[in-house]
């Protein structure tokens, strides 16, 4: 029941068009646009297993990440001829691990700077701090071995070197502290927000609600089954993404209803808690479309390895479609005009609790923040104001 | 090595002749064993204790990492079934992953290192260093210790009892509410916390006793600025004991309260926080980190001043860079939690903080390597954990700063390179340094010397391994897996399967440790009373191996040769 449940969610969250959302579209309307799936195994990481065939039910993003593409990325062309939101394809190396030995490759604004701050100041400090240290103790386990040098030293002070060894690190640490500071000030200080999420921990999946658009979901992770049939990676796909628009300010406002979790994207380097009683705030902004993965990071019970988190980057225009197809409006259309929009998909909201979602009571053209509240969503529970 | 040197004659005239039957009169078994009021033997318990408990969370470790061996569960759910007595849910398998992590933590921090380094090597070696006959208040003493053992078996059996989505407590060694309250049913996580307030007021009367005995009890002319650096580094460990367990003692009463009367001090439904708890946990957790490696740093001080024949570079600095890490510690607590929502001003004050400790640490890193430089090195088994614990301890510490910066930290947040950071001070620090004072001090305290190849092959697979098990967790946290979770993303199968390799590889150093252990205690040479030669100038090598049931009946006289 519960795998049904997930298929039907992401049916809705895929195959937006009305017939996928329908439900039991032997053939999925978005495939149309794309080249058959290929053959070609686009293993999601290494070690992975194979794609199989393809799988029933009109679930299967497009196959199309073939290995002689140079980063497999979704090309305007593809998206433009996308109609539907949710149909970016995970990429090997973006958004996601593959294995490598350093960071993640960074798609956010701060990402970047901590990127370099991390890639090009702390690395190499410590690594040549650590040399450093290797260095001397090797040389004097070597000079001064017993046989190379019988007669101890009775030298126990060196005032000048004791203070050159307090001041030297005194000076490393300022220097790293400068661009340490910056960052920290950049992260609190973002740009007005385009765009606010409420995401909302739950023992074990998360729940997020889009406030000026009145756009709900509730994300589970995929089963290992879900996940390969779709060529996600393991415990880290999920049936609803979230959806946000590429190069928008998005202001995360993060709570729970039970236990402590933490909601953070890797690849945006963004990470905060999720405080039953509190809502936290972080913020990112993605400057390219694509797939990104995060993870629960706040040990919250038995299935904390099972609440993964996927956000998906798309055009402005492919935003405003998956808004008004998931019952949802963009902040300052008229409610009336959306109304056809949504009462023609009745089933688009498979999977969730309450399939006709009220519009957002008073969406208050160009306001982007909106006072903290379950607006637009019936919560029953908790929901975290403070 | 501090300049210290007993004028050995005064006193062992003393024990030669009429003192000597009242010196080794020891009691009956049981009366010597579980009534005693003696430091050795009290040391000695707690050394057999730690070493138990070490065993017990290392084979923990060793199921942990055959489970993540490879992605995907494995065996959960069977040991789960096994453990439990009936066919266990995949939920319950998941929980006893909890159980198990919890379990590693707790019983390592509380239960071994702890135990093994204040009450081991402290009880055995302070009172002798310092010149006086025992600790200040013996029975104290024995209360400390016999506190342990019931503390551990609670603990121990609430892995049996219901806390949850299974059995036992599977709330981390952090124990965060709401998860340990709302989330975690049953008598487990009570047991648990039962096991934490015995073993914390265990630790609260040993700081005591240590502080008692170390500022009352030194013998004529053992000065503050005398004292063995290990010594120093007890006294240090023991004030922040004393400040430190209080809060921890508070907050998991509140935890308790909040579980089972109705309180709501973490409660947010009832008006509490949190994230109060995590404050109060880690205004004593990150004192309880420098808990565990400043006796270690003393250790380590002594060892590489013996073996360089040399005195210790730059005593006073040394003396009072343990200090200023003691107090430093207790104002960077925050920095456990850049996640939880700080604000601004908050990060960057735990930012900075944080990275002023990397300044008296740095200068004990430097004050050792300049302790060796000039000196004549030696390299037996004690000598080589001392070099291996100031590497790794060095490269754990410059993880350390890197995750100081809460900017950075952002990324780092409870991934593994945060287990790869606490691994490489802990494991490669703390546990290096309690194995090279437990080669240092065999001899002195079984009276038969450990077997020196047995010792150096123990070191060599030892520190081979755990660099293969732990470095590449730098990798997996660098990709952002997270901790705590028994099963992962494909990507970091590589590495994770790596890292079992090394707990393999480390698990055979092991097994030199133990046959070294037995093969020694039965068939070591005699040990003399200084095997170590002229480095090794603090007052338990004036005395035989192993010293007299009760030494220093007459108080030694220090040698005003100080010159610091």
């Amino acid at each position: 029941m519960n795998t049904l449940l997930k298929i039907m969610a992401a049916a809705a969250a895929l195959g937006l068009a009305p017939a996928a959302a329908s439900g039991q579209a032997p053939a999925p309307a978005p495939a149309a646009t794309q080249p058959v799936p290929s053959a070609t195994p686009a293993a999601p990481a290494p070690g992975g297993a194979a794609p199989t065939a393809t799988p029933p039910g009109g679930a299967q993003p497009q196959d199309v990440s073939s290995p002689d593409v140079t980063a497999a990325t979704p090309t305007d062309q593809q998206v433009a001829q996308s109609t539907a939101a949710s149909q970016a394809v995970p990429e090997p190396g973006i958004g996601q691990p593959d294995g490598r030995m350093h960071l993640q490759d960074q798609f956010s604004p701060i990402g970047v700077e901590a990127a370099w701050f991390h890639n090009w100041i702390l690395l190499p400090a410590i690594t040549v701090i650590s040399l450093f240290v290797l260095a001397l103790l090797l040389w004097v386990i070597v000079r001064y071995r017993r046989s190379a040098n019988p007669t101890p030293s009775r030298t126990t002070h060196n005032t000048l070197l004791e203070v050159v060894w307090t001041l030297v690190p005194v000076l490393i640490l300022v220097l790293i502290a400068i661009p340490s500071i910056r960052l920290l000030a950049n992260q609190y200080d973002p740009p007005r927000a385009d765009l606010t999420i409420k995401a909302i921990g739950n023992q074990w999946y998360w729940e997020y609600e889009y406030p000026d658009h009145g756009v709900q979901l509730v994300s589970n992770v995929l089963s290992d089954e879900d996940a390969r049939r779709r060529n996600e990676p393991r415990l880290l796909g999920v049936d609803q993404r979230v959806v946000v628009p590429v190069g928008a300010t998005v202001k995360v406002l993060v709570t729970s209803n039970d236990v402590v979790h933490s909601w953070g994207i890797p690849a945006f380097w963004a990470k905060i808690d999720a405080v039953p009683g509190r809502v936290n705030e972080t913020w990112f902004r993605a400057d390219r479309p694509g797939l990104y993965y995060g993870q629960c990071f706040e040990l919250c019970g038995a299935r904390h390895a099972y609440m993964p988190i996927a956000v998906e980057v798309v055009s402005q225009a492919q935003f405003a479609a998956w808004v008004a197809a998931n019952g949802g409006q963009m902040p300052g259309v008229r409610p009336a005009a959306a109304a056809p929009a949504a009462a023609g998909q009745p089933g688009i909201t498979a999977g969730q609790s309450d399939p006709a979602t009220p519009a957002p009571p008073a969406v208050t053209p160009g306001t982007t923040t909106p006072p903290v509240s379950n607006q637009g969503a019936p919560n029953t529970r908790q929901g975290g104001s403070h | 090595m501090t300049d210290t040197t007993a004028n050995a004659s005064h006193f062992e005239a003393a024990h030669a002749d009429a003192h000597h039957h009242d010196a080794d009169h020891k009691p009956g078994f049981f009366a010597r064993w579980f009534m005693s009021t003696n430091h050795k033997d009290i040391g000695t318990l707690y050394l057999i204790f730690a070493i138990v408990a070490g065993i017990l969370g290392g084979l923990i470790s060793g199921l942990m990492r055959l489970e993540l061996a490879e992605p995907g569960i494995q065996y959960l759910q069977s040991w789960a079934s096994t453990m439990g007595g009936s066919a266990a849910t995949f939920d319950e398998g998941l929980h006893l992953w909890n159980v198990l992590i919890t379990a590693h933590g707790l019983i390592m921090v509380f239960f071994m290192v702890m135990p093994a380094m204040i009450g081991g090597f402290g009880n055995w070696f302070v009172p002798i260093m310092i010149g006086a006959p025992d600790m200040a208040f013996p029975r104290m003493n024995n209360i400390s210790f016999w506190l342990l053992p019931p503390s551990f078996l609670l603990l121990l059996g609430s892995a049996f009892v219901p806390g949850g989505a299974g059995d036992g407590a599977g709330v981390g060694w952090t124990v965060y509410p709401t998860l340990s309250t709302s989330g975690a049913t049953g008598p487990a996580v009570d047991m648990a916390i039962f096991s934490l307030h015995m073993a914390g007021a265990s630790s609260i009367l040993g700081a005591i006793n240590f502080i008692t005995t170390i500022f009352n009890m030194r013998a004529p002319g053992m000065t503050l600025h005398k004292m063995p650096l290990f010594v120093w580094s007890i006294l240090v460990t023991a004030f922040l004991l004393l400040l430190a367990l209080p809060v921890l003692a508070g907050a998991i009463t509140m935890l308790l309260t909040d579980r089972n009367f109705g309180t709501h001090f973490f409660d947010p439904a009832g008006g509490g926080d949190p994230l109060l708890y995590q404050h109060l946990f880690w205004f004593f957790g990150h004192p309880e980190v420098y808990i565990m490696i400043l006796p270690g740093f003393g250790m380590v001080s002594q060892i590489i001043a013996t073996f360089s024949r040399k005195p210790v570079f730059g005593y006073l600095g040394m003396a009072y860079a343990m200090v200023a890490i003691g107090v430093i510690g207790f104002v960077v607590w925050a920095h456990h939690m850049f996640a939880v929502g700080l604000d601004v001003n908050t990060k960057m004050y735990f930012t900075a903080a944080t990275m002023v400790i990397a300044v008296p640490t740095g200068i004990k890193i430097f004050s050792w390597i300049a302790t060796m430089w000039g000196g004549s090195l030696s390299f037996p088994t004690p000598m080589l954990w001392a070099l291996g614990f100031i590497f790794m301890f060095t490269v754990g510490g410059v993880t350390g700063v890197v995750l100081a910066n809460g900017g950075v930290d952002t990324y780092f947040h409870d991934t593994y390179y945060v287990v790869a950071h606490f691994h490489y001070v802990l494991s490669l620090g703390a546990v290096f340094s309690l194995f090279a004072g437990f080669y240092y001090w065999f001899g002195k305290m079984s009276g038969r010397q450990y077997n020196e190849l047995l010792g150096q092959l123990h070191f060599w697979i030892f520190f081979i391994g755990v660099n293969i098990l732990f470095f590449p967790m730098h990798f997996l946290g660098m990709e952002n897996m997270q901790r705590r979770v028994p099963d992962y993303s494909d990507a970091f199968a590589h590495w994770n399967e790596v890292a079992s390799i090394g707990y393999a590889v480390m698990g055979v150093g092991m097994i030199f440790f133990f046959v070294n252990v037995f093969w020694s205690m039965f068939a070591g040479k005699k040990a003399p009373a200084n095997p170590w030669g002229e480095g090794a100038t603090t007052l338990e090598w004036t005395l035989s191996s192993p010293p007299p049931f009760h030494q220093f009946e007459t108080l030694p006289v220090i040698d005003d040769r100080g010159h610091h």
